[in-house]
């Protein structure tokens, strides 16, 4: 077991050193890209919106009711809504949701390209395929991600607000306040930092999954399965390796 | 010109290939013929250095291919086209966009030529109004021409079409062989065609290997065939009812 686990490990990155190596033509790489961060970008903003204003309701609310206590001021429940989204949530949950819609999409992707021989056809071509196929993925990942992780942060504050105040939890101003109450902008640096290594994650764990197919349609449903089980078993070790490493 | 010398392919110890020596002329529609699983497919796409070869020489006119470099293979892969049996388009890109993807990845034309270049490729091989629609828009025929058009876009030396007749109804396939046989003349290219269509085998099997178990058994050409004393080939070749009758009536 633990050889096979050292021979993936190993075929891990023998394809990122292929995926990494020179592009043939950077403008086609540039186009896809572009089409990459609106397949896997821009179509997410939807599903983490969704996600990360109920988020920030429940936290909101949760808070509310396990601080009912009149020594502690009400702008706490504000501050504790922003933290946690800012420190937790947004960045690993969701790096996890990711894994999930992202991740199975890009092993599908490329493991239906393998068994359907367009891979071979690429290569047959001469076109360096892992390169072709799976970068753009990754700068696409890299450079949207942080951008999903600021409108899931935005939200989830906008959500928590909405429900605190409707239910009466908290006032509007003491929300304000809260959010705005020893503010540690470090906060948002450590959440784009995590959020780069978590979509490095999900794209490449993903990608080696797809890549890597033999057989039909059967093996690609596996490989969508396990690109989000490795992804996101990754992500929650990577969660606490760097909160170890950058805020301690 | 492509020379296969003593090549050998195993998968997981199991033996696919054994000792395969064969030459491909240029100018000329070279086909493998077998069984199912009689290892057609390994060696064609060993030759195309798909799959790594145990032991052997695979030549590319004067180049040793299987000895060459990444960039040096990449090279030579230019001058491949490919026909795969599935057709292998790319299911996110249109017609068009297709047949200009090799233009795109290895030429500096401009988008003017390269839309020339494709409509001619795409005219070579009987096909109009379908630029914009995806491979999920069009038939099995049409997507093993369009595969076609993408395989000669950058006037390839050799051309290999694995199974270009599978799925296809007959007249198609009478269609896609005298596409593939025009194009081979035309543009003197080193054609290999795996099929195991007797059909195509009589129409344009100019020089024929006939596979059994991964050994080559018997090579010549469409006009030998019929008279070969191989009892493998022999199997194959009246394998199905019409052709028994034929031989019985022709005894």
């Amino acid at each position: 077991m633990i050889i096979r686990f050292l021979e993936q490990v190993g075929a891990y990155f023998i394809l990122l050193r292929k995926v990494f190596s020179r592009p043939e033509k950077p403008y086609v790489y540039y186009k896809q890209t572009m089409h990459e961060m609106v397949f896997l970008g821009l179509n997410s903003v939807g599903i983490i919106s969704i996600i990360s204003f109920f988020m920030g309701a429940v936290i909101t609310l949760q808070t509310a009711y396990n601080t009912e206590n009149p020594i502690y001021p009400t702008y706490l429940i504000g501050l504790g809504c922003r933290d946690s989204i800012l420190l937790e949530f947004s960045s690993t949950i969701t790096g996890l949701i990711l894994a999930g819609k992202v991740g199975s999409s890009i092993a599908s992707e490329i493991g239906t390209m393998r068994v359907t021989e367009q891979i071979d056809a690429l290569e047959t071509m001469g076109v360096n395929s892992a390169s072709y196929l799976i970068l753009p993925k990754i700068i696409a990942t890299l450079l949207f991600n942080p951008v999903l992780t600021l409108i899931s942060i935005s939200v989830g504050i906008v959500g928590g607000w909405i429900a605190g105040t409707s239910a009466g939890v908290i006032t509007s101003q003491d929300y304000i306040y809260g959010i705005q109450y020893a503010f540690i902008p470090y906060y948002v640096t450590y959440a784009i930092i995590k959020t780069l290594f978590f979509a490095f994650i999900i794209a490449t764990v993903s990608a080696y999954h797809g890549y890597r197919i033999q057989g039909g349609s059967l093996e690609v449903g596996q490989a969508s399965t396990k690109a989000v089980v490795h992804s996101s078993i990754l992500i929650l070790l990577f969660n606490v390796i760097l909160t170890q490493l950058l805020l301690s | 010109m492509i020379r296969v010398e003593n090549l050998n392919k195993a998968f997981n110890g199991k033996p696919v290939l054994s000792d395969i020596s064969v030459t491909f002329e240029a100018g000329m529609t070279n086909l493998i013929i077998g069984r199912s699983g009689s290892g057609k497919t390994v060696l064609l796409k060993s030759v195309v250095g798909l799959h790594e070869i145990d032991n052997g020489e695979i030549w590319y006119d004067e180049k040793l291919f299987n000895r060459l470099e990444f960039n040096e293979k990449k090279e030579i892969r230019k001058k491949i086209g490919m026909l795969f049996q599935g057709s292998a388009l790319f299911d996110s890109r249109t017609v068009e966009e297709n047949v200009r993807f090799p233009l795109d990845m290895f030429t500096d034309q401009s988008l003017e030529e390269k839309t020339e270049r494709v409509n001619f490729c795409l005219d070579r091989v009987n096909i109009k109004n379908a630029n914009k629609l995806f491979p999920s828009e069009i038939s099995g025929g049409m997507k093993k021409r369009v595969a076609i058009a993408r395989a000669i876009a950058l006037n390839p030396l050799y051309l290999f079409c694995d199974e270009p007749n599978s799925g296809l109804d007959p007249l198609t396939a009478i269609l896609i062989d005298e596409l593939i046989k025009e194009i081979t003349e035309e543009y003197s290219m080193t054609t290999i065609v795996n099929t195991h269509d007797m059909n195509s085998v009589m129409k344009i099997g100019e020089k024929i290997v006939f596979l059994s178990d991964g050994v080559k058994c018997w090579e010549g050409s469409n006009k030998e065939i019929l008279d070969s004393d191989c009892s493998a080939l022999n199997d194959f070749v009246f394998a199905n009812a019409l052709a028994k009758q034929l031989r019985k009536s022709l005894k």
